[in-house]
Formats: C-alpha cells, structure tokens, sequence
C-alpha cells in the first residue's frame, strides 16, 4: 500500500513539472514583452529596461525556467508586483477561507447529496425520486452568483438569520465560524449537490440490478442494510470520481463566491491579482491549485483501493 | 414426512412489460415434502426461475403474482409483509443462485456475507457469528477456512463461491432450499461436486430442495420427482425412470430426446416425426481423403504465456484433415479457450508455429491477420450468441459485414443474395434478417452466429461452445446444422466444449487438455468408452447420464 502510494506520487512529478512550465509561461503566452506588461502603461523605456533586468528577463527562456523552478522548490514564490510582499505570505493570509469554504461546502456535499441519491434509486421512479431529480435539474440551471445573492436576500437580508457577509476565522469561536460559511457554502455547493445526488443516483440504480443484492435480499437483510451495507459501497467508484472532479469546479466556484459574499479568501486575492496583472500571484495560485487537483486525484485513487479489493496497487 | 411443506396452488405470474402484461406463470400447482428433492424442469423462458423468485419473494420490481397461492407451512407466502417476510426469507427459506460469483457481493469478505445472514436472524454477537460462518466453510468443505473467511469472491474459483453461496443459504437451518441452476456455468466435475455436496447437505440437515435447471440428466440424478415446465405451466410430473423411459407429454418427449446421452447420436436428438428430414443428409457419405494429402491444420508445439506465472498452454500440438472434426475438452483453465483462439489468430502464441494448408500463419501478428487473405478461410462461433452479437447491426448487417470487409463485397443485390443464401443454409428464415439481437430468441442468434462465420465460405470453423448458453432443444438443431454444414460443405470443426457428451457426437477425434497439456487423444468414441488417463475418466464420469439417474434415486 505505502508502495503505491509512493509510486503514485512519483507518477504525479511529470505532471506538476509540466504544469509547472505551463503558469511559468503565462507571462510570454501573454501578448507583448513581459517586461511592458508588467511595467505597465505609463512606464518609460528605461522603467522597462530596469525592471527587465531585475527580473532577469533578459535571460534564456529556459534558464529563466530553471531558475524560477529552483526558487520555487526552496518555497519562494516569488515577490507580488503590486504589494512588494512575498507571493507564499499572499497565499498564505487568503487560504483560510478558502480552505475552510471548499471543506464547508464538501462535506454539505456528501452528506445532502449521496443519501439524496441513495433515496432516489431505492425509489426510483416513484414521486420523491422526480421531487428529487428536479431540484438537482434545478441546481444544475443556476449560477452560483444568482443562488448566492438570493441566498443572501432571503435569510440574511429579510429573515435576518445569517450574517450578509463577511469571515471569521476559526480561532475566533466555531459558530461564528459556521455562520459566515453556510450561505457561500449551499450556493456554491449547489451545482455540486446536484451533480453528485444524479450520479450517485445512476451508480445506485446500476448495483440495485446487479445479482448479489438479490442475494441480500434472499438472506432477509432490512432495506437499510442492503442499501447502504452492499449496495451503496459498490456504488462508491463513481460517487468518488466524482466528488474529486467537483473540487475542480468548487475552485471556479469559490473565487465567484468570495466575491458575491466578501470572503477575503483566495478567489479574491486571483481576481484583484488578475486586474493588476500581478503575475508572480497569478502564477503562485495557478500552481497551488494545480497542486491541490493533483494531490486530490491522489487522494481518489487510494480510496478506489480501500473501497474495492480488485482494483491491485 | 407426508405434511405438504410447500403447497404451490394456481400460481399465476405476471410481468409489465412495454408491451402490456405478459404472464410468465400460468397456473402452475405442485406440492413439497418436509425433506425432498424436487426437479423443477424446463428451457429458458419455462417460467421455472420465476416460480422459485415467486415462492422466496424474490421478483423484480415489474413482476407479481396475479393469481393462486404459495402455502409455506400452512402460511400464504404471498400476503407476508414487512417483518413476517423477513423472518421467512433467509431463515425458513432460502435460495441459491446461477452465476454463483455475480451472486455474491464482490467488495465484502466472505464470511462477512455469511455472517451477516447469520446475525440477520439470530441475536448472536458478532463473533460468535463469525464462529458460526466458519463452521459452514467447514461444512461446505471449503480448504483452509480461516483463511478464506477474508478472501474476496473474485479470489475463489466458480465452484467455491457456489458453496459459499450453499454455506450462507444453509446458515439459519432453513426448511426449504431453491437451487435456481445452481451449477450452469461450471465444470462437469465441480458440477458433481457441488451437486453431491448440496445433496448430502439436504439429507443431513432434513432439509427440502427445489432443483432447478435446465439438465434433465441432472434432474434425474438427483431428485426422485420431476416436474417438467413449459410456458408457464407444468406438463407432466414423474418419477426420473418413468419420465425417460415413458413420457407422456409430447414437450417432455422433445426434452428427453433432445437431451445428449453417452450413446445417443447427432440424428438421435429429435423425436421419431422430425428425424426423417435429417437422415437424407446422413445417407451422403464422406469423401474419403486421398492418401498423402497435406493436413489442413497443422499445429507445432504452441504455447502461450500471459504476463506473469506459468504457461496457460504449452506444447500443443496437432493435425487436422480438410472437412475432420476435432473436439478440445478440459475443465476451465485447461487452456481449451486460449488455444482456439490462437488457432483462430485472435491471440499471439507465446511460441510454436501454427500452419494452415502449407501457409505459416503463427507468426502474422494477430492484429494484423485480418488483412491476410487467410483469415476468410479461418472462422469462429463464439459461445455466447447474446453477447458477441453487435447490438446495434441487424442479423442482415451482421451476416454481409464479413462479407463486405473480407470478400470485397459491396452493398447490391449480389451481397443481398449471398446473405440470404447463408440465412437459407443455417436455417434462419428471411423474415428475420431486418431484426436487431433483441428480436431474435438463443436459437435464432445462434443461426445469425453460424451464418456469419460460414458468410465467406471457410474451410475451418473453431466453434468455442457454440451451444452452452442454449437450451437442449435448440443445441440438438444446432448441432445437426453443424453436422450437416460439416458434411454439406466440407467444413473442419475445431469444437471446444465441456460437454463431453455433445462432443462424442460431433467429433471424430476428441483432444483431453488439462492445465494447458494434452492428456489424452484418440477417436472419439474409443476415447470415452475406454478413458486411459483417470482425469479423462473422472471428466466421463462427471457426466449426469440419464441412465444412472433411477439407480441413484432409488438407492436414496
């Protein structure tokens, strides 16, 4: 097991270092010279002369490379453009709320929707199953910003039972916490949910045939333990996948969040960074969101291993 | 032991199709006794699995009782609900299955699937039901129980996880068992094996059973009573004896003859009404082969290794005349199916050389063979007729497709005859040809199965148990289409069966593989009636002849 696991780490170093070649050459796939884009409109020649050679511009692409790869495996990120701080302490101030939105949001995820759409197959067809199914229609049909504002709107605004908007941050007490998280948390999550409670529904309905539920049934096990003790494990595969695809799009989905709900989190610091061209932020956050997809399809794969037995590491 | 345990009266079953309802039992009555073993008998579509789903409360969702009553011990089965149908699935009752591997739950251990019946039932904690499930490995004879308590199904063999299946079915002492073709699928010897087992089970443990399959000669063997299905009801009910040697019913007559014995012949398999047809093309003898002729298939020492661990075939050889037909037999695992299918160069030989009249062709890459000018001349039947039919071609699109690829032909009246024509040798009418798979019956696929490997007009058809998955009645056509194509067309049959006794009757010489080894060959007949090797002996032996059914019942 460990060996797999190690293996498949090794297996994920090509692909970080491609994606790592890819941010790096954000600023040259950029149109113009790197060194006017970053200098800005108003920069005179030798502004862009200056900062060319600050920031070795003027070098071979590929030793440029190197020497920011280099960097960046000692844990420098480089420095932002506009705030002349460390890109690492950028992150590092804004991953808390993101951190804490997309768990948020992941575990509301799981624990709506797979028994929502456990339900849906045991009763497939039948009005709860439609009931079901057309609110993941639903879900799917509404961006985010629209749920979120609605969201706010409705229990923030009128029923005044959550805060509009805003963040505490952890240490500063659970609930207060929570309570920033859960409307940003269900409009994100609800694409997600609705995603996941179809998909878990198919996978569902696809063991349900399957012959040793029969034999569970032959052996007079409840519905309950059928459902979630034979049938539900063996679904688990494509729930997984899933689930894992998903953090891609909460990753789009927090950074429109954050800003329908002023999180100061890392959707924020891309967007600001985004319209002042801050290059070395955009590439820091490209590359840790990269990672982070990464180490989740890790995370995926050991998971097919403790949930089935036949799929060999 | 005269109280009725089981009282099954007027049982009427429907399914909601989209076509409307369509009633897969009608009228079915019969009765068990505390301890027997009852022989359920029919083909596919007898409505004899779902008369035992009906009895354990094991329907699909689209099909229920309309009509009659299943009495379990005075109790209508039918109305139970809730609890009291739990109580009874499980415990009084309880089912086996076909397909013993699907049945059991791919991702749980073993004796946590036994365990959960036991602790389903009893108010026992886990571990002692975890001792209990042991017990049944033992009792069901299972090597090394302890170890196996932790193994998953796809690391036991066909015949282990039936017994596993037996070990749960048996767990909470149940009065009645329904075997649902409990050993379809699986070897001639792990069938006896089973069968014996399940048996000896049922005696021991005073437990009835409801057998049911599609094997008369596996009925006969082990039930004293047969029932035999057709379309929903029941035709006749008899002693195994009395069935074979005086049937009543015209269907049960049509079973019994179709049914393969170890001295019944190809034109054997119909009734005395049917046969007359037949026996003109039997009167055509063979054309001798001319002294020195080259052998049309000539296979030298082939192996076949897969990735890791020993060989799946190694030193085969053999020699096939023009228009011969060779059986290859074995237990699954012999290699049987690896080496028709290097033969056929679907797979590459690991090594060896494979010569097809005076050409080497066992060093063409597989995936490049359909490009020789060969590979029209080497066919395959493959042994599912359901699955290895392309679901979305017509039996029209299925049969020109080799044409069209490996004849060069084009779409036209020229190809719309040829199709037509090799419809008109299998026997498929030409009504069918615009259907899809779904709209045939077995029989009917495995005609468009045969007609598409004979479109191109091969000189060897490797036939990889063309009949297993059909019912006797059909595989008795079947086969003499085969037989007749053989001696028609001057076709070579490579056929590779478990069925020993089908096998007999088809094929002048018989090859014995075990463990990717030849054990044994000969002249077919010779082979079976005097076995040299005790394997090939066990395997003859393995066989449910009818004729050692009544002796064995009665001695029970």
């Amino acid at each position: 097991m460990l060996s797999y696991i190690l293996r498949r780490i090794v297996a994920t170093l090509p692909v970080m270092a491609i994606v790592a070649l890819f941010v790096f050459s954000l600023l040259y796939i950029a149109p113009g010279d790197p060194a006017v884009v970053i200098a800005g409109d108003q920069a005179s020649p030798e502004d862009v002369e200056r900062i060319r050679q600050s920031l070795g511009l003027d070098r071979p692409f590929l030793v440029q490379f190197g020497s920011w790869v280099w960097r960046i495996l000692h844990g420098d990120l480089g420095t932002s453009i506009f705030t002349n701080l460390p890109v690492s302490a950028m992150i590092g101030q804004r991953l808390g709320p993101t951190l804490s939105l997309m768990i948020v949001t992941l575990l509301l995820t799981i624990v709506v929707a797979v028994p929502l759409g456990v339900v849906a197959a045991w009763k497939a067809g039948s009005l709860i199953d439609r009931v079901i199914m057309g609110f993941a229609v639903f879900g799917f049909s509404l961006p985010v910003f629209v749920v979120g504002y609605m969201l706010a709107y409705i229990f923030a605004l009128e029923l005044e039972w959550l805060p509009v908007q805003g963040y505490t941050p952890l240490t500063q007490g659970f609930w207060p916490w929570l309570e920033n998280l859960i409307l940003p948390a269900v409009a994100l999550g609800c694409v997600y949910i609705a995603l996941v409670a179809r998909i878990t529904r198919a996978a569902m309905l696809e063991v349900l045939q399957q012959d040793y539920i029969r034999t569970a049934k032959a052996k007079g096990l409840g519905q309950g333990g059928i459902l979630f003790i034979h049938a539900l494990k063996n679904a688990a595969v494509p729930i997984v996948t899933v689930i894992g695809i998903g953090i891609a799009l909460l990753i789009g989905g927090a950074v429109v969040t954050e800003s329908v709900f002023a999180i100061p989190g890392l959707g924020r610091l891309t967007i600001d960074a985004i319209l002042r061209r801050d290059y070395p932020v955009i590439q820091g956050i490209v590359l840790l969101f990269s990672f982070v997809y990464v180490l989740v399809n890790l995370m995926i794969d050991v998971v097919y291993t403790l949930v089935d037995p036949r799929i060999r590491y | 032991m005269s109280e009725n345990l089981l009282r099954i009266d007027d049982l009427h079953v429907a399914f909601s199709t989209r076509r409307g309802m369509v009633e897969a039992v009608r009228g079915v009555t019969f009765t068990v006794k505390a301890g027997e073993m009852l022989g359920l008998v029919g083909e596919s579509g007898s409505g004899k699995s779902v008369t035992g789903f009906a009895t354990t409360r094991l329907l699909d969702a689209a099909g229920r009782v309309t009509g009659g009553r299943i009495l379990f011990r005075g109790q209508d089965v039918t109305k139970l609900r809730g609890d009291d149908l739990r109580q009874l699935q499980g415990a009084a009752m309880s089912m086996i299955f076909q397909n013993p591997r699907a049945a059991l739950n791919p991702i749980r251990a073993i004796g946590l699937q036994i365990a959960d019946a036991i602790l389903t039932h009893k108010r026992i904690s886990k571990d002692a039901a975890r001792a209990e499930a042991l017990d049944l490995l033992r009792a069901v004879q299972i090597r090394d129980p302890e170890q196996r308590m932790n193994a998953y199904p796809h690391e036991l063999s066909g015949g282990m996880c039936q017994r596993v299946m037996i070990a749960i079915a048996i767990s909470c002492n149940p009065a009645l068992l329904i075997a649902d073709e409990p050993t379809t699928g699986l070897d001639v010897t792990t069938q006896k094996v089973v069968m014996d087992l399940l048996a000896d089970i049922a005696a021991a443990r005073g437990m009835a059973t409801i057998l049911i399959t599609h094997d008369l000669g596996l009925a006969a063997r082990y039930c004293r009573r047969i029932a035999v299905m057709e379309r929903g009801r029941i035709v006749e009910e008899a002693s195994p004896s009395t069935l074979f040697s005086a049937p009543q019913h015209a269907y049960t007559r049509r079973l019994v003859a179709a049914s393969p014995t170890a001295t019944s012949r190809i034109e054997d398999l119909v009734t005395e009404e049917e046969r007359e047809r037949y026996t003109a093309v039997l009167g055509k003898p063979r054309p001798a082969l001319a002294h020195g002729t080259p052998p049309l298939l000539e296979v030298r020492k082939l192996a076949k290794r897969f990735d890791q661990g020993s060989a799946a075939v190694a030193d085969f050889s053999m020699t096939m005349a023009g228009g011969e037909s060779v059986g290859l037999v074995g237990e699954s695992g012999s290699g049987k199916s690896t080496t028709s299918r290097m033969i056929c160069r679907l797979i590459d030989p690991s090594e060896g050389d494979i010569v097809f009249d005076g050409h080497s062709i066992g060093h063409v890459a597989a995936r490049d063979f359909h490009r020789s000018p060969l590979r029209k001349n080497i066919q395959m039947v493959f042994q599912d007729p359901n699955e290895s039919l392309n679901p979305r071609f017509t039996a029209f699109d299925c049969i020109a497709h080799p044409l069209m690829r490996l004849d060069g032909m084009r779409a036209g009246d020229a190809l719309r005859k040829r199709v037509e024509e090799c419809a008109q040798r299998v026997g498929l009418p030409l009504d069918l040809l615009p259907r899809f798979p779904h709209q045939l019956s077995g029989g009917q696929k495995a005609r468009v199965g045969i007609a598409r490997a004979i479109a191109c007009r091969p000189r060897l058809l490797v036939l990889d148990e063309p009949t297993a998955a059909l019912d006797v009645s059909v595989q008795a056509v079947v086969l003499q289409l085969l037989d007749r194509l053989r001696r028609e067309n001057d076709i070579a049959l490579l056929f590779v069966s478990h069925d020993l006794n089908v096998v007999r009757m088809l094929c002048d010489r018989t090859i014995v593989l075990r463990n990717g080894g030849i054990v044994e060959q000969g002249e077919s007949r010779a082979l079976f009636d005097n076995p040299k090797t005790d394997y090939t002996r066990k395997l003859v032996e393995a066989i449910p002849h009818i004729e050692t059914g009544p002796t064995l019942a009665a001695a029970l």
